[in-house]
């Protein structure tokens, strides 16, 4: 082995140059191939979403559609429930999003700066909690939310989403990661808790906040487990538990691949737009978080 | 302390607000994860079958019958249970190292040092964001038997198997591609759980294959950004340090990469065995557990078995078994990638653990 060393390190400079540049051009390669496979599949669905349905059998991998047709998107609107589904969809995944924002920056706020006696107590609560599996939970909610006369309103699918303990831990982390002493000046000043949480605090935490609103958005949204456990009616039915309902209920004959991909595409968008608004900052956030 | 109260100063009313804040959070974890939790401990030691509240008349205490149910006595729910033990197994064994491979794979190939690799880490990370039900209802049509996937096959020659409606395991697909049709006596008759021998050894079922593809497909996006935060925070100069040291590619990675990024890879161990274990939208979407159970998991079948066979009682004992399973394993990874010079406590579990790192939050979210 050490052999192997030295001898490289004879090696001319032009060598070395040139692995390298071999090295890139694999690099790329690997790259190229890899994007491919990431994003074919959303390309194939896209196109297949305006295939007839015939066509989509024959011919699955062909990315023109022949004929081009927008039957399924048609079919969907009219064949289905999907206008309720989308309201639905806005209705919880804003409720919970902006309200988990405000009570998780409260509470965050709450553990990294105000002095009293428990604090340590409820932090470690918070650390257990969000250790339990969510799957585990399906059950014990079910029960909970019946109990509590919740069940199939939009009351019990929105209030257990309002709080997360990684949100709470995130903001506190955030929180301690800023100077105190703006704060403290207003604090002289006679400004009351709440009033710097406010109109001081919050406007610094922008970045955490939008970390959050990204992350408890997408979370809502996309969201399937709870919303199968906390209601039955068709009425209250979300995009999730629509489309998954298309996916495995016969609706009319046929496989229906372009209705159930068009359904799929539609309920990407939203989180697709967010994306690629914030894609910058959700390809930091990870980074920034753990570089601290 | 009672002059404190008395005398508010300039940090008095800091108590109170402190308390009020965290009020709303306080009671929602409280009412919603906590006394659920008690409330289905309780469901788990009885025999309620959905009539009425399992606090009333309708429940009544069994002790540990359900949980011998799963465990000792033979029965049907013993081998569902055991069914998908084994189905959730392979599920566990097959995406764990390949996705935290292919995300560690991904992460060094969109480092540094190339250009438009804001491109590629753009086209790796968006199945992360997209709703398991989408990418579900995406894979069944790539994977279906007239799918995309066949027509490729269908290129090379390659006859695809009808996916989701086929039931056999892999290993024993291999084995029968080797001349082995048959169990051998050992392992025909002898059981566990209420699954034999043979049939543990059957490997993932050809069904199973696709939601594993589909795991490795929309996790490793979300790993590789927490392999890549921890590559971009080693020194530039350790890896030119090693290059002029003529340490080949490989050597520096193995020698010099891995060992600094073992907080990272903790997490992503971590996490992906946390959320294998949970697979439950993708099952409820895709399959409810066909073909012939081989794509049962634990998760969904305590949901079948409480909200669809009303056994409320074997359901939450499922539900808590499965609990135990969880915390086992993350325990089990902590010990085995604890590194052999004992990094000081806060950089193994520092901001870089499982908890501190927003990605990881979302990603449990995902996972439910």
């Amino acid at each position: 082995m050490s052999a192997a060393v030295s001898a490289t390190r004879v090696r001319s400079d032009a060598s070395v140059v040139r692995r390298r540049r071999v090295g890139i051009s694999l690099r790329y390669g690997f790259l190229a191939v890899l994007a491919i496979v990431y994003v074919f599949p959303f390309i194939i669905a896209i196109a297949t979403s305006f295939k007839t349905e015939p066509d989509a059998t024959a011919n699955p991998l062909a990315l023109r559609p022949h004929p081009a047709t927008t039957q399924a998107y048609h079919d969907l609107y009219h064949g289905s429930d999907f206008t309720t589904w989308v309201k639905n969809s806005v209705i919880v995944t804003l409720s919970v999003t902006l309200l988990r924002v405000f009570l998780d920056s409260l509470a965050g706020y709450s553990l990294a700066r105000l002095r009293f006696r428990g604090r340590g107590a409820a932090f470690a609560t918070v650390v257990t909690v969000m250790a339990v599996p969510g799957v585990v939970l399906l059950i014990p909610k079910f029960l909970i939310i019946r109990q509590l006369g919740i069940y199939d309103t939009y009351y019990g699918m929105i209030i257990p989403l309002l709080v997360d303990a990684a949100g709470v831990f995130i903001m506190k982390n955030f929180f301690e990661s800023v100077p105190i002493s703006v704060e403290e000046s207003a604090r002289i000043d006679g400004a009351s808790t709440f009033r710097i949480y406010w109109s001081i605090v919050l406007p610094m935490a922008r970045p955490a906040l939008i970390t959050l609103f990204i992350l408890s958005f997408q979370g809502s949204w996309n969201e399937l487990s709870h919303f199968i456990v906390s209601t039955q009616s068709p009425s209250l039915f979300t995009l999730t538990k629509g489309v998954a309902q298309l996916a495995s209920g016969q609706l009319g004959s046929g496989n229906r691949y372009p209705l159930k991909l068009a359904a799929s595409i539609l309920m990407t968008i939203p989180v697709a737009v967010l994306f690629f608004v914030f894609q910058r900052r959700i390809m930091n956030a990870s980074s920034g978080a753990v570089k601290e | 302390m009672l002059r404190r109260w008395r005398e508010p100063g300039i940090r008095g009313h800091e108590a109170t607000a402190g308390w009020l804040f965290l009020l709303p959070v306080i009671v929602i974890l409280g009412l919603f994860l906590i006394l659920p939790i008690a409330l289905a401990a309780w469901v788990s030691f009885s025999d309620w079958n959905g009539n009425g509240s399992p606090l009333g008349a309708h429940a009544h205490w069994v002790g540990l019958a359900n949980y011998r149910d799963l465990l000792t006595t033979p029965s049907l729910d013993q081998s569902n249970f055991g069914t998908a033990l084994r189905n959730n197994f392979y599920y566990v064994l097959l995406v764990v190292p390949v996705q935290t491979a292919i995300a560690l794979f991904l992460a060094v190939l969109v480092n540094r040092g190339l250009r438009f690799v804001g491109f590629f880490r753009t086209a790796f990370y968006f199945p992360s964001v997209t709703s398991s039900v989408a990418i579900t209802v995406l894979f069944l049509f790539l994977f279906s038997p007239s799918g995309v996937i066949n027509k490729l096959l269908s290129y090379v020659g390659v006859t695809g198997p009808s996916w989701l409606y086929d039931p056999r395991g892999l290993f024993h697909v291999i084995l029968d591609q080797l001349g082995v049709h048959q169990a051998p006596a050992s392992l025909a008759n002898g059981t566990f759980l209420g699954v034999s021998y043979w049939d543990w050894l059957a490997g993932p079922s050809i069904a199973m294959c696709i939601f594993i593809v589909m795991a490795v497909f929309t996790t490793s996006g979300t790993f590789m950004l927490i392999f890549l935060a921890a590559l971009q925070s080693i020194d530039e100069s350790v890896d030119e340090a090693a290059a002029l040291d003529g340490a080949s590619e490989w050597r520096k990675f193995r020698h010099i990469t891995v060992p600094m990024i073992r907080p990272a890879l903790f997490t992503v161990l971590t996490l992906g065995l946390i959320g294998t274990w949970q697979i439950f939208d993708q099952i409820y979407v895709g399959s409810k557990g066909s073909p012939s159970n081989t794509t049962l998991t634990p998760a969904y079948l305590s949901f079948d078995t409480s909200f669809n066979q009303n056994n409320w009682g074997v359901g939450a004992a499922i539900a808590f078994i499965l609990f135990g399973i969880i915390i086992f394993f993350t325990l089990v990874t902590r010990v085995l990638t604890r590194s052999p010079d004992r990094l000081p406590r806060r950089r193994r579990f520092g901001p870089t653990g499982p908890i501190g790192d927003p990605d990881a939050s979302h990603i449990v979210e995902a996972a439910q």
